[in-house]
């Protein structure tokens, strides 16, 4: 079954909502955005428009900070990493689709400090699962979901982003 | 198992990366796509992705070396692993045996990859054969057999310029012969499906059924540079003018030396290519060697990427369970 694209708008400006008074609350001025590959990037972009950032979306494939890389090799081709800015110093707004067990964003925390220091990273995402791993919450969350371990939750996009459930 | 599919694992992954010849051209374009996406590593604050964190990488080196040793150590230290060098003066004496002997050796030191340069052709391959399964071998020349990451690295470069194997003609211009980098890069560029590849050079410098391979010979410079798209100059090792293959340096370049005038056939848009070290006023002009038209340092860093990802695809193929147990 997927929802319908309703859905989806209203969790995104859930989303939006949300970060907005996060930003106000933690006094972040000019953050700059990134995404993970892919789904994290579709809904960051969707962020950057809505709250107006200016800088383009970094992207961030995390496929060489993976944990599981001794278990299961090296994942099939990506399109490469691109932070088209410099991070040192900024406030980062990470966006990804689901969080689950929390291992992608260690991953993607881990990447971004090889690009520089920044002053902070708020995470933003659309759906929260249950089956966290790794002591890692979002300070922004679109939709909370509790799913077995057999359930699985996928967006779908990017146009129309809609979420498979399986 | 034949020679050939020696690289492979049972899923089909690179496992050692011996030679291009016999690689479908979906993996060659693996290793491509893959090296796309790690040269970005060195363009950041910090140079090095976490991939073979805890690996250790042996640079086994035979024969002197300076740039490919150095862009492997390089590649290997921004996939995290750890780096041996050893330099190994070649002894004349049972290459067999004492090669067998270094590798036992080196796998009761628990290293994980080879990266091995050799002057006899197919010591690569003997390794990989003779290797316990848990160990890597990278081929980083054997003799004049083949050199598989130099010529990756070019077709890195020329897709980099030209984006589009099919409709290209390449050259290839000089001691065919003697050269595991040519040989190499014949493999890879009729895989990927170039139009036309040329291979330019005396007929003493010309191995023998060179046609079989899928080129078209020329013998003059002129007539096979006319038209092309890349062209790729080899170096000319003096030794050769002793052997008397060849009369003298300044007869080599007055026939076969690449100057901006004899580069005016080719397309307005053609790159120049070397491996490296060159010889200037030998097999090219120092005019062209420096001119826009050139890309050889832009080899190098490119070298750098394809290396990573060689080797880290074929460290990603050791975790076959199946192929554990055996």
């Amino acid at each position: 079954m997927s929802s319908d694209k309703h859905d989806i708008d209203e969790i995104l400006a859930e989303m939006h909502s949300q970060l907005l008074s996060y930003l106000k609350k933690s006094n972040i001025s000019e953050p700059l955005i990134i995404g993970i590959q892919t789904g994290g990037l579709w809904i960051a972009e969707k962020m950057r428009s809505s709250l107006n950032i200016g800088s383009p979306v970094g992207e961030l494939n995390i496929a060489f900070y993976r944990d599981d890389f001794s278990r299961i090799g090296l994942h099939p081709r990506v399109t490469p990493s691109s932070l088209p800015f410099e991070i040192e110093d900024r406030h980062i707004i990470l966006v990804d689709d689901v969080l689950h067990t929390g291992r992608t964003i260690r991953a993607a925390m881990n990447e971004i400090f090889d690009y520089g220091r920044p002053a902070s990273i708020t995470l933003a995402v659309l759906i929260d699962r249950s089956g966290r791993e790794l002591p890692i919450q979002a300070d922004v969350v679109g939709k909370r979901l509790a799913l077995k371990t057999d359930e699985h939750v996928k967006l779908l996009g990017p146009e129309p982003l809609a979420l498979e459930f399986k | 198992m034949t020679s050939n599919n020696i690289q492979l694992d049972n899923n089909g992954r690179l496992k050692h990366f011996l030679t291009t010849e016999g690689l479908n051209k979906n993996l060659l374009l693996n290793i491509l796509d893959h090296a796309e996406s790690f040269a970005g590593v060195g363009d950041r604050a910090v140079k090095k992705v976490p991939l073979l964190r805890g690996k250790t990488i042996v640079n086994l080196f035979f024969e002197p070396s300076t740039r490919t040793r150095t862009t492997f150590e390089l590649a290997a230290k921004r996939l995290s692993a750890d780096v041996l060098n050893i330099n190994i003066a070649q002894s004349a004496t049972s290459k067999g045996e004492s090669l067998q002997d270094t590798l036992r050796t080196l796998e009761a030191m628990h290293c994980d990859m080879f990266v091995v340069r050799h002057g006899s052709s197919g010591a690569a391959h003997f390794m990989a054969k003779h290797v316990s399964p848990r160990i890597r071998i990278i081929n980083a020349g054997d003799g004049n057999h083949a050199h598989p990451t130099q010529a990756m690295l070019d077709m890195f470069t020329i897709r980099h310029h030209k984006k589009d194997f099919s409709r290209l003609k390449v050259a290839i211009v000089g001691d065919i012969m003697h050269s595991r980098v040519a040989r190499s890069e014949i493999h890879a560029l009729t895989t990927l499906g170039v139009n036309e590849v040329r291979v330019i050079a005396p007929l003493t410098l010309l191995p023998a059924r060179v046609e079989t391979l899928g080129v078209h010979v020329f013998h003059e410079l002129e007539a096979g540079l006319e038209d092309v798209d890349v062209v790729i100059m080899l170096r000319l090792q003096r030794e050769r003018m002793r052997s008397a293959l060849l009369p003298s340096e300044q007869e080599y370049f007055h026939n076969y030396g690449l100057t901006e005038k004899r580069l005016q056939v080719a397309k307005d848009d053609a790159i120049v290519m070397h491996p490296g070290p060159i010889n200037r006023g030998v097999e090219i002009d120092t005019h062209v060697a420096d001119g826009e038209r050139s890309v050889i340092l832009q080899q190098v860093s490119h070298g750098i990427a394809v290396r990573m990802a060689v080797m880290a695809m074929s460290m990603g193929s050791l975790v076959d369970k199946q192929e554990e147990k055996t």
